[in-house]
C-alpha cells in the first residue's frame, strides 16, 4: 500500500501539468474567481501564460511560485503552508481542537452535576393522587 | 454565566473598535471622496519595482515635480487609447518638471513590457504586484488618472476611465496638469 502511494506520488511529479490542474487552484486577479470560472481578459491571458510555461517543462509548483511572483499570493486559491498564510491552515484546526476541549469540559461538569431529588409531596396533592387513582383502579 | 456574557459583550466591543480603527485609519481609502470634495490630500507614498528599467521608484524621489499618476494594464482596451495623450504630455511638459507614471497593475510582467514598446511609452512605469497602491489611492479599475503637485498634494480631479474618452475627461486632463505643475 505504502509502495502504491510512493509510486501515485512519483507518477504525479513526473507528468507534466495540464491547465485544469492550475486553472481551479490560481484566482483571476480582477474578478477573485478561480480561472476556470472566469472570462476576464487577464483571466485568458493568464490561461495563456500557464500553457506557455507547461510547454516549456514548468512543473505544476514552478508556474505558480512565478504566478505569485507576478500577482502576489492573493492569486493563489489556496493559501501557502508557510508564513504568515500558516495561520489560514492552524486556526481552524486550532478552534475545533479549543470547540471539542470545551464540550468535553462542559459534558463531564454537567455528567458531575448531582440531579435535583424529587422531594414528598404535599399531603393535599398526594391525596389528591391517591383519589385519582383509586377511581382509575375502581 | 455572568463572566461569559461580560466576555462575549468585551470581545464584540473590541473587534467593533477594530473594525472602527481600521476604518479611520486605513490609509487613502477616502482619497476619491475627498478629491471630489475640491479638497488636495496628501499623495500616498510609495517605492515601487520599476518595468522600464531596473530598481525602483518611490514619490519621494520625485518631490518637487508635478506627478501625474496613471494606473494601467495591458489587457486594457482604453488604456491602449490613453496611451497616446500620457506620452504626448509627458515630451511637451517634462522639462517643466512634469513627470507622467505609469503604474500596472493585475498584469503579466512580459504583458505589460510588450504594450509599453507597441504604444511607444518612454516615460517611467512601476509594477505595483499586490494592487497595494492601487488601494492606498482608492483607484477601483483602469485605467485611473490622479494629478500630485510639486507639494506632493493630490489635485484636480481623479479620472476614472481614458483621459481622451470624453471631452469632459480631456478637459479634467489638462487642467490635472495645469495644477500639478502649478502653472
Amino acid at each position: 500500500m505504502i509502495l502504491l502511494a510512493a509510486l501515485v506520488a512519483v507518477l504525479a511529479v513526473a507528468s507534466p501539468p495540464t491547465l485544469a490542474d492550475l486553472e481551479d487552484e490560481v484566482v483571476c486577479p480582477t474578478c477573485q474567481v478561480t480561472l476556470d470560472q472566469s472570462n476576464a481578459p487577464i483571466a485568458d491571458r493568464m490561461r495563456a501564460y500557464i500553457r506557455e510555461r507547461i510547454a516549456a517543462g514548468d512543473s505544476k509548483e514552478e508556474i505558480k511560485a512565478k504566478l505569485v511572483e507576478q500577482f502576489g499570493p492573493r492569486v493563489l486559491a489556496v493559501p501557502e503552508r508557510r508564513g504568515f498564510d500558516l495561520i489560514a491552515w492552524l486556526l481552524p484546526i486550532g478552534g475545533a481542537v479549543l470547540g471539542a476541549a470545551v464540550l468535553g469540559a462542559l459534558a463531564w461538569r454537567w455528567s458531575r452535576t448531582p440531579g435535583r431529588e424529587a422531594g414528598p409531596l404535599a399531603p393535599e396533592l398526594e391525596r389528591r393522587v391517591e383519589d385519582e387513582l383509586a377511581r382509575f383502579d375502581g | 454565566m455572568l463572566g461569559a456574557q461580560a466576555l462575549a459583550v468585551g470581545l464584540v466591543v473590541a473587534l467593533l473598535t477594530l473594525l472602527v480603527w481600521k476604518l479611520v485609519h486605513d490609509e487613502g481609502s477616502g482619497i476619491p471622496s475627498a478629491l471630489a470634495r475640491g479638497e488636495q490630500p496628501p499623495a500616498p507614498a510609495f517605492t515601487l519595482p520599476r518595468l522600464d528599467r531596473k530598481g525602483t521608484l518611490s514619490l519621494a524621489e520625485l518631490r518637487g515635480k508635478a506627478v501625474v499618476i496613471n494606473f494601467w494594464a495591458s489587457w486594457c482596451a482604453p488604456c491602449k487609447e490613453e496611451a497616446p495623450v500620457l506620452e504626448a504630455a509627458w515630451r511637451e511638459h517634462r522639462d517643466e518638471g512634469l513627470v507622467v507614471l505609469g503604474v500596472d497593475f493585475n498584469d503579466l510582467r512580459s504583458d505589460a513590457l510588450g504594450f509599453m514598446e507597441r504604444e511607444g511609452i518612454t516615460y517611467p512605469v512601476v509594477y505595483d504586484r499586490d494592487g497595494a497602491l492601487v488601494a492606498k489611492y482608492g483607484a477601483v479599475g483602469v485605467p485611473e488618472t490622479f494629478f500630485v503637485d510639486r507639494r506632493g498634494r493630490l489635485v484636480g480631479k481623479r479620472i476614472a476611465g481614458a483621459v481622451n474618452a470624453r471631452e469632459e475627461f480631456m478637459r479634467d486632463f489638462e487642467e490635472g496638469v495645469r495644477l500639478a505643475l502649478g502653472s
